[in-house]
């Protein structure tokens, strides 16, 4: 067997075995109503092998067995919410792009608000603090006795 | 014989750098010029010895050699050239060694032309660098060494992850590093000041160029990254929020920070505690992003040599840098304090503006990137934080900063009225208006949150436009006065301005085309057509075809516009059977405006699967961010910006003051 056949051997071996692409035709629901809102799911689900790639995106073959299993549950005439439940409860919630608002999710539901808000008032201070400066800075404080001292030198000399 | 050459000059490098580390510190503390001088000989010194070892291993990979055991593992005699010199850095070990050339390549830069820096400042700023690379160094001697050999040395390596093996991949490390790197100056020079107890008015000036250096090669990082995964993983995505993306996004978030708070600390001597804090902050989201890409904490197809021994040393060394860095800055920070006072209607309340929101971003995303590591530590829960999740937190902050990215600019220094700022926007305001009203009504009201964003960028664009016209008074004097005016405009500002107008294209382009693409997949035979609307696409034919050192499996096809032909692609798939893994290459068409995106799956029955994808807007994307980049490059010109220029700087040290130049 030469190295080209070997590679060509291979090659179609491969065709065979690798992981499939992403949406395939034969997936595609009859009804493009209930296609769209498969695609809609497919969106949110996260194909669980993957970096943050959603099911309708990856090629994981694990990816389209989700993709199928979430256009079973909507031809069973499932809600999308009934089609979330069902899959997460044997996923758990790592298959949500979007996680739940949970007790576990508080700190990353509520994070950006509490940032939002320490980093605002931050600014608030920051920019007052400033205009009190600048009363400050409008009325000098008076000289001491000495610089008084020294400035009636000065100008005695000068 | 030749790689232990390679192999002890990188230790020589790392002697040289304990060295650099310690000698010009000590020379700063009791004056001594001789001490501090060896600070420029030894930066000198690094960039040689680093550069001898690199190019050993460059050597060794382009001719081969597979002796070396990091060669065999990454390298394959079939690869084209380009690849097996690329293969250099496509790897834990090269990669790691091309970040210290690169700080070398900073070093020692600081060391040519800081002739203008005062002679203590210029000593602890390279003694700093010294430290990094020392660090750094040992790192690649102790955990990572790229020169031990193999023996027997196998007849053939394993070849670099074909995944690697694309161009626009193999220059995507280099500009990361280079902006990553970069940063590090503001680092050193951050900690410099502070273990100098006091800031010179030009400290600004000094550091700020090489942050903008960096800022522009990390853009340019970010952006090549973003559209090798659009082209390359066959799905037409372009950004995951996946956490190696987010560790790279995060030092460009406070990066971008940093060089606007430089410039309030540059012009109005305010800020400057905060200033000094940024620099610290951005190189240390540089290092936490070094982690998480070679510790392999978070699972990632950047993770290309995931080893937890190698993850506790760069934690350790983070732990070090960072936490020393922060350690001095709360020791040293509070009895530097320096504020010049302006109003909240101001170019500086605005800045400020501008980091609060950036800032509060890098938190964001820090939050979503380590969530599920902390409840999956806490609660031994594994959660997925993804798009979703930044959209309905990180995008909303982005349009605020938009809003304020326009009228920031128009804003006098010190004080201003908001209405009077406004009148200068007049005109670009009233047409984003226009615009966006007739997009809400030509839509009827479905996409409002697509319109506003839409509006925000065009009046980012326009606005940008109006505020350099309002500069050169176009059209309120003559002509050639204009002219005039626009030549002696300086270039930064010419930056400003571009900067921000590639910002309002790349939102537009995003809006667009997260808004109005589409898809059609099908089973094709030849002939068979898939119909995007506007345009049609038609398989021609698919045939395998042999690469250097893999098989494709290549599709051409034919979009046709209105019944006309206007361009051919073809998509491939293919496959590298030495590591046995299968790649994509897309098929695009662009105009500038609208890409047609064609990639192939599966041959069945009933032909071949093709999706195809409408992206109207999707060139901007990456059009925007190269625009900023540029932006970056402009203002580098910057007379007033030029390194190792002669400076009025040297003068004005302590609390002397900088005329603002506008």
């Amino acid at each position: 067997m030469t190295i080209r056949t070997f590679i060509a051997v291979q090659f179609l071996i491969s065709l065979l075995v690798l992981p499939v692409h992403a949406i395939q035709p034969d997936e595609v629901l009859e009804d493009p109503a209930l296609e769209t809102r498969a695609r809609d799911l497919g969106k949110v689900l996260r194909c669980v092998v993957c970096q943050n790639q959603s099911i309708d995106d990856s090629n994981a073959p694990l990816a389209r067995d989700l993709r199928i299993l979430v256009r079973e549950r909507i031809e069973a005439g499932d809600t999308d919410e009934q089609a979330l439940d069902f899959i997460v409860a044997r996923y758990g919630n790592f298959v949500l792009l979007k996680p739940p608002l949970e007790l576990s999710t508080l700190l990353l539901w509520f994070g950006p608000l509490l940032i939002l808000m320490i980093s605002g008032s931050v600014y608030w201070t920051l920019i007052h603090r400033k205009s009190a400066n600048d009363i400050a800075a409008a009325t000098p404080t008076p000289l001491s006795d000495k610089e008084q001292r020294d400035l009636r030198d000065i100008l005695g000399k000068g | 014989m030749y790689a232990e050459f390679g192999h002890f000059a990188l230790i020589l490098a790392f002697t040289l750098s304990l060295a650099q580390s310690s000698v010009p510190l000590f020379g700063a503390y009791y004056r001594d010029r001789k001490l501090m001088e060896f600070g420029t000989t030894a930066a000198i010194g690094q960039l040689v010895f680093i550069a001898i070892s690199f190019a050993v291993l460059t050597y060794a990979y382009v001719n081969s050699d597979f002796s070396l055991q990091n060669v065999t593992e990454n390298s394959n005699s079939a690869m084209p050239l380009i690849y097996r010199f690329t293969a250099t850095w496509g790897n834990h070990e090269g990669s790691m060694l091309l970040w210290v050339l690169i700080l070398a390549i900073f070093g020692s830069a600081v060391a040519f032309f800081g002739g203008n820096l005062p002679v203590t400042l210029k000593a602890r700023v390279l003694g700093i660098q010294g430290m990094v690379g020392a660090g750094f160094l040992a790192f690649i001697l102790f955990t990572s060494n790229p020169f031990w050999r193999v023996f027997p040395a196998p007849m053939d390596g394993t070849e670099l992850n074909p995944m690697l093996q694309d161009i626009g991949l193999a220059i995507h490390p280099p500009f990361l590093y280079l902006g990553y790197v970069g940063f590090s100056m503001a680092f050193s020079f951050s900690v410099a000041a502070l273990s100098e107890g006091r800031i010179y008015a030009a400290w600004a000036r000094w550091v700020r160029p090489w942050v903008l250096a960096a800022w522009c090669f990390l853009t340019i990082g970010i952006t090549l990254g973003s559209y090798w995964a659009y082209y390359e993983l066959g799905w037409g995505g372009w950004w995951f929020w996946d956490p190696v993306e987010n560790a790279s996004f995060m030092p460009w978030l406070a990066g971008t920070a940093l060089l606007h708070s430089a410039l309030v600390m540059e012009r109005r001597q305010s800020l400057v505690n905060w200033t000094i804090l940024l620099g610290l902050i951005t190189f240390s989201l540089s290092l936490i992003g070094t982690f998480i890409v070679r510790s392999g904490i978070i699972t990632s197809v950047h993770a290309f040599a995931s080893d937890p021994s190698r993850g506790v040393f760069i934690l350790a060394l983070l732990a070090l840098a960072a936490g020393g860095a922060l350690t001095i800055f709360a020791l040293r920070a509070p009895g530097m304090r320096q504020s010049t006072p302006f109003s909240p209607v101001s170019r500086e309340s605005s800045l400020v503006l501008n980091n609060v929101i950036l800032i509060s971003a890098t938190a964001v995303v820090m939050l979503g990137t380590f969530y599920p590591l902390l409840v999956k530590t806490v609660a031994e829960e594994r959660l997925s934080v993804g798009a979703p999740y930044y959209n309905l937190t990180f995008v909303p902050m982005m349009l605020v900063l938009m809003a304020v990215l326009v009228i920031g600019p128009i804003l006098k220094w010190k004080r201003d009225r908001i209405t009077e700022a406004l009148g200068k926007l007049k005109g670009a305001t009233i047409i984003t208006l226009v615009c966006t009203l007739v997009i809400m009504a030509a839509t009827m009201g479905e996409h409002i949150y697509a319109a506003l964003s839409l509006g925000l960028g065009i009046w980012v664009i326009l606005g940008s436009f109006a505020a350099l016209s309002y500069r050169i008074k176009l059209f309120k004097v003559s002509f050639s006065r204009s002219w005039e005016m626009a030549r002696t405009t300086p270039r930064s500002v010419y930056g400003l301005f571009l900067g921000h107008a590639g910002m309002g294209f790349m939102a537009l382009g995003i809006t667009v085309m997260t808004v109005w693409q589409h898809e059609e997949l099908g089973a094709l035979k030849s002939g068979g057509q898939l119909d995007l609307g506007s345009y049609q696409v038609t398989l021609d034919e698919v045939k395998n075809v042999p690469g250097p050192n893999y098989q494709a499996e290549r599709a051409t096809f034919t979009i046709t516009s209105g019944g006309e032909t206007i361009s051919s692609v073809f998509s491939e798939r293919r496959f590298y059977p030495v590591r046995g893994m299968q790649t994509t290459e897309a098929g695009i068409y662009s105009n500038g405006f609208v890409n047609v995106y064609v990639a192939i799956g599966e041959q069945s029955q009933a032909g071949i699967a093709v999706r195809a994808y409408y992206h109207p807007g999707a060139p901007w994307i990456w059009f925007g961010p190269f625009i900023m980049a540029i932006a970056g490059f402009v203002s580098l010109t910057d007379r007033r910006l030029r390194v190792g220029a002669p400076q009025r700087s040297k003068t004005t040290t302590g609390e002397a003051s900088l005329a603002p130049a506008e």
